[in-house]
């Protein structure tokens, strides 16, 4: 992707608004030297390190419940994913001679998000396999930090299910890991519905997160305390997570009014899987999600609407880290494409 | 046509410096569609080899003969002459084989490293050299097909060539045996022999610069 640095061009200013409106608002001069880029953009006193250690602060509630549901295993494979993903980040940047740039703590979210997606049982060589290739392919095979395509952690997960089908789709039920040897295995409950057809579920535990799932995905609560935490500071747009929530509310509450007897409420299919670890933490990915409002907009509806059609009529049970890594193959396109026309400009001929 | 080269070298940079399909980034089909064990790699690349030898020879053989409007036609008949009674050969004495590889022996008449060697070499060349180029391209491209298969039946079953390597501790990546796998694979190949020969090439410059001043 290339990193336009480019000063005074309006038109590539508009994608982030509020930043135009406070260049305009002081003198010419300061907008003239605005640096405007494509993602990840920041502004100001920002720093990428302190971006990405409020992420991990808006992580920890998440993972305070995967500790809490699932015990100490839990936070031993987010341990490992983090080790792993900051120790090939580490390799790459030796091997290719770049400056050594893991302080920054973006390896550290990838790692967490990556454990997060992962099954309470799954082994310590499969979250160690998916940690690398999480940052060795989907990241610094790209170029580093800013110039990946796909969400690192989706990336390494998707990796994961092709690698080991049977073992992350091997779930625990939650508070048993420790009690036996073996824990008990339990279906999710989208698994339940998709493949037994149960519409038994229970939403409060599905909200609190006291169902079978991976880590960190199945307290919608803990999610969205996060999120808040990172809409409060200011690092995620509001667009994103509840646009791609409401997507998939809207979409899945057309089948359910239609036939509320064989598909589940939205509620549902908010609560369940992945949906809102996705919304608040992968769909905000900055580097992997489009500059331009219309550009957003298009990106969590399209997303929202192939994580529902993958619920209901896909060979998988959950569909959302398929919408976010389909979807994130479109970034690029959708910048391009959905750059507003700048008041009073005229279209330029070449097209 | 000068004889500028010799036919050791003909050979040879089929095997490293144009291997199919990691440097010449032709074939890719079969090399991403049949190399999922190693004994597929293998028979896929001597079914190429075969074909590519053989059709090259016919062509280097009647390239005076052909009228330059009509030669890719004639190469494509040529080709897939050969194709057929490599398919028939392998149908008959390898069933095995032939059931394992289904539709990709005959798309062998589609694969660009023939015609294209057939366009670059054949038809400007005497028999001889172009012996050798098809030789050391085909055996290039058995070797890649076959390091691919291998790569992706151990990581994929655990075996190689159908004997089990690695014990039941390894818990085999499916995604190896499936497509994407493929393309992992063919992607590490790529980046890794480009990157020995950047490396070479860089070597040599440097060794080269003190004897030129």
């Amino acid at each position: 992707m290339d990193q336009k640095t480019t000063t005074n061009t309006p038109e590539s200013a508009t994608g982030r608004p509020e930043a135009r409106e406070a260049a305009v608002a002081e003198a010419p001069a300061a907008a003239a030297k605005l640096i405007v880029s494509t993602s990840p953009h920041f502004m100001a006193e920002e720093s990428i390190p302190k971006i990405m250690h409020t992420v991990v602060m808006a992580l920890m509630p998440a993972a305070a419940a995967s500790v809490y549901f699932f015990g100490w295993r839990a936070l031993f494979l987010i341990i490992v994913c983090v080790a792993s993903c900051l120790a090939t980040e580490y390799a790459f940047q030796r091997i290719r001679r770049k400056p050594i740039k893991i302080h920054d703590g973006s390896a550290v979210i990838t790692g967490m998000l990556l454990a997060m997606t992962l099954p309470a049982g799954f082994p310590v060589y499969g979250a160690v396999l998916g940690s690398v290739f999480a940052i060795g392919a989907g990241k610094e095979l790209f170029g580093g930090l800013g110039y990946n395509i796909f969400n690192p952690a989706l990336l390494g997960r998707a990796f994961l299910m092709a690698t080991y089908p049977v073992l992350t789709t091997t779930w625990v039920e939650p508070r048993t890991v420790e009690k036996a040897v073996d824990a008990v295995t339990a279906a999710t409950p989208i698994a339940l519905w998709k493949f037994e057809g149960s519409m038994d579920f229970n939403l409060l535990d599905m909200f609190l997160g006291n169902t079978a799932g991976s880590l960190g995905e199945t307290s919608a609560l803990a999610i969205i305390i996060g999120g808040l935490y990172l809409r409060y500071k200011g690092y995620i747009n509001w667009k994103l997570p509840l646009g791609y929530l409401g997507a998939i509310a809207a979409f899945s509450a057309i089948f359910w009014l239609a036939n509320p007897a064989k598909y589940p409420n939205p509620l549902f299919h908010l609560f369940a899987g992945g949906a809102m670890l996705g919304a608040w933490f992968m769909v905000t990915d900055m580097v992997t999600s489009p500059t331009t409002s219309l550009g957003q907009w298009i990106f969590v509806i399209a997303a929202g609407l192939m994580a529902v059609v993958i619920r209901i009529f896909g060979g998988l049970p959950e569909g959302v880290m398929y919408s976010i890594l389909f979807m994130n193959a479109f970034v690029p396109l959708l910048n391009k494409h959905t750059r507003p026309r700048v008041f009073g400009a005229v279209k330029a001929g070449k097209g | 046509m000068p004889q500028d080269r010799s036919l050791f070298y003909e050979f040879k940079k089929g095997l490293w410096q144009d291997i199919p399909p990691f440097r010449l980034l032709l074939g890719l089909c079969p090399a991403l569609a049949v190399s999922n064990s190693a004994i597929n790699g293998l028979s896929m690349g001597l079914a190429t080899l075969f074909v590519l030898f053989t059709s090259n020879m016919v062509v280097s053989l009647i390239r005076r003969t052909i009228s330059a409007k009509v030669r890719i036609p004639a190469y494509v008949v040529v080709i897939a002459t050969l194709v057929t009674v490599t398919d028939i050969f392998l149908a008959a004495v390898f069933p095995a084989i032939s059931k394992a590889l289904g539709p990709y022996i005959p798309l062998i008449v589609a694969n660009c490293i023939i015609l294209g060697r057939a366009e670059a070499f054949a038809q400007k060349n005497p028999l001889l050299p172009t012996a050798m180029d098809t030789l050391g391209i085909g055996l290039g491209f058995t070797m890649s097909l076959t390091l691919m298969g291998v790569i992706r039946e151990v990581l994929g079953f655990g075996s190689v060539f159908g004997v089990k390597l690695l014990g039941s501790w390894f818990e085999p990546w499916i995604v190896m045996i499936l497509p994407a796998g493929a393309f992992l694979v063919l992607g590490a190949l790529v980046a890794l022999v480009g990157w020995i020969s950047s490396r070479k090439a860089a070597r040599e410059a440097a060794a080269a610069e003190p004897a030129s001043h």
